[in-house]
């Protein structure tokens, strides 16, 4: 690995600043997961690598029915699942925290790194976009601004982030009643891959839980950054709970999917697989609304 | 270049002091620096399992994480395992089940194991294989170090109780 200075940052102001001063030649660094094998490939060259797993603000996990969650950006997703009422009130992001990596991996990786890091395949960002989480993000001079999550990756690998600024938490509004979310991917093994095509879903329905009062759908590796499918949840709005209804929001997300073909499957798998995760992930997130 | 960093850390249960670059991984510190070879270099890239070891009790890939990020914390690796006259129940389980041929990702499975146990005494088959999927072999099949694994449980869970 070429040589690069490490400096644990102890407040955000040192953080911004710290980043600010070496441009594009600094990175947060939280779980490493990513940013380790990316230096060490010599896919990405850093003179700096600025510590933020240190910060009491990038350590926040904290939920309560009436504010939602708040979650720094560098809590490891083992700590998110670890965690009763929160994997009871956002099970669509449990879902993803769970099958990222092993074990060992969960250990280290953040959600936050997961949103940084852009892939277009990233586990974490469809449940955060139909979980409408907000970024918190600061940068110099004391600045901070929010940004919703399905404006946050502007390209593989490219965010909103301008030089010195990083994520420092999420905010996820606290689940409404009679509401559930369900993610899930396709990968052609049992565990440790990265996904074909990744769905999200949300669903709010009434109180017979039979109509959907509102819903969103988030895709991932079918376009160059995680997408929401606004017009196909939205489709379901005042819906009556029914195979028709879930099978054309399933052809409306279908329509905004632009795929390419690539090693892990080709644009027409992907396509088809875009229509049978999102009917997988709309049924999953219902069923979850009717057992609770 | 930068400038080498001092770490003070806890390696075992004993205080450890080190140089080094911030570019090396904890794997590199303690293979080339400490001289803790236990720990192995498979893929160097987190998808293998070999360099397994506990940092402040959660398990994580050695090679995954910089040495520099030590400072303060606790760690634990294959070497803190055994007694200095008794292997540790996890190991005569791997032993006694033939659960290893060439070894070289051993350390990692037992390591792996030892982070289950600690936290879930008496995991089934299912759990057990979800929690090594980080950890690859190429040699044995996952069967026989499955059986190790439970086979330490059953021991480690009697020792507890009796
Ligand atoms: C074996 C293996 C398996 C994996 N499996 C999966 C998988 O199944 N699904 C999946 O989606 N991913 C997977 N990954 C990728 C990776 O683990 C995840 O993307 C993880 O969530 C990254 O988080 P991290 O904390 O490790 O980020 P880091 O590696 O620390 O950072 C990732 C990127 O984001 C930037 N960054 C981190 N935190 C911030 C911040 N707060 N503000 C601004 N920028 C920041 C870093 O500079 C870097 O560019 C896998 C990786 C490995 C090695
Ligand atoms: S060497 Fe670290 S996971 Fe393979
Ligand atoms: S015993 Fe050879 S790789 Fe596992």
């Amino acid at each position: 690995m070429r040589a690069f200075e490490y400096v644990s940052a102890k407040t955000v102001a040192e953080a911004t600043s710290l980043l600010y001063e070496k441009g594009d030649q600094a990175k947060p660094l939280a779980g490493g997961t990513d940013l380790i094998v990316m230096v060490r490939e010599n896919r990405r060259q850093l003179d700096r690598m600025v510590d933020i797993k240190a910060l009491p603000e990038t350590n926040v996990l904290s939920y309560s029915p009436d504010t939602g969650l708040s979650l720094g950006a560098a809590v490891p997703c083992h700590e998110i699942y670890a965690d009763d009422a929160i994997s009871a009130a956002y099970p669509g992001l449990i879902d993803a925290a769970k099958i990222i990596g092993g074990t060992a991996i969960q250990g280290r990786a953040s959600v936050g790194g997961n949103l940084c890091n852009a892939s277009p395949a990233a586990d974490t960002i469809p449940p955060l976009i139909v979980l409408g989480a907000i970024c918190v993000i600061a940068g110099p001079n004391g600045s901070t601004r929010e940004v919703p999550v399905e404006q946050f990756c502007t390209g593989p690998g490219q965010t909103v982030l301008e030089n010195g600024e990083f994520l420092v938490s999420f905010k996820i509004p606290p689940p409404p009643r009679n509401s559930s979310s369900f993610y899930l991917r396709f990968i052609p093994r049992n565990e440790m891959d990265i996904a074909v095509v990744g769905a999200g879903a949300s669903v709010v329905l009434d109180d017979t839980k039979t109509s959907f009062v509102s819903a969103r759908i988030g895709l991932a590796a079918v376009a160059p950054t995680p997408l929401l499918a606004e017009e196909a949840g939205g489709s379901l709005a005042g819906q009556e709970v029914s195979d028709d209804a879930i099978n054309a929001a399933a052809e409306a997300a279908q329509a905004i999917a632009r795929p390419i073909s690539d090693m892990r499957g080709t644009a027409e798998q992907r396509t088809h697989l875009v229509g049978v995760l999102t009917r997988r992930a709309l049924t999953g997130a219902i069923q979850r609304v009717k057992e609770a | 270049m930068p400038r080498k960093v001092h770490v003070q850390t806890t390696i075992n249960g004993e205080t450890a002091e080190f140089l080094c670059e911030p570019r090396q991984s904890v794997l590199e510190v303690l293979r080339d620096v400490l001289y803790l070879t236990g720990a192995k270099e498979g893929c160097n890239n987190g998808n293998c399992g070999a360099c397994s070891v506990i940092l402040d009790g959660r398990l994580v890939n050695s090679c995954l994480v910089l040495g520099a990020e030590l400072e303060g914390k606790s760690l634990e690796t294959i070497e803190g395992l055994a007694e200095p006259d008794q292997l540790h129940p996890i190991q005569d389980a791997f032993l006694e089940n033939a659960a290893l041929q060439c070894g070289i990702c051993t350390p990692g499975f037992i390591v792996a194991a030892k982070a289950l146990l600690d936290q879930n005494p008496n995991p089934t088959e299912h759990e057990i294989r979800y929690w090594l999927a980080g950890n690859l072999c190429r040699c044995t099949g996952y069967d026989k170090i499955v059986r190790a694994v439970q086979d330490a449980a059953k021991t480690m869970s009697s020792e507890v109780s009796a």
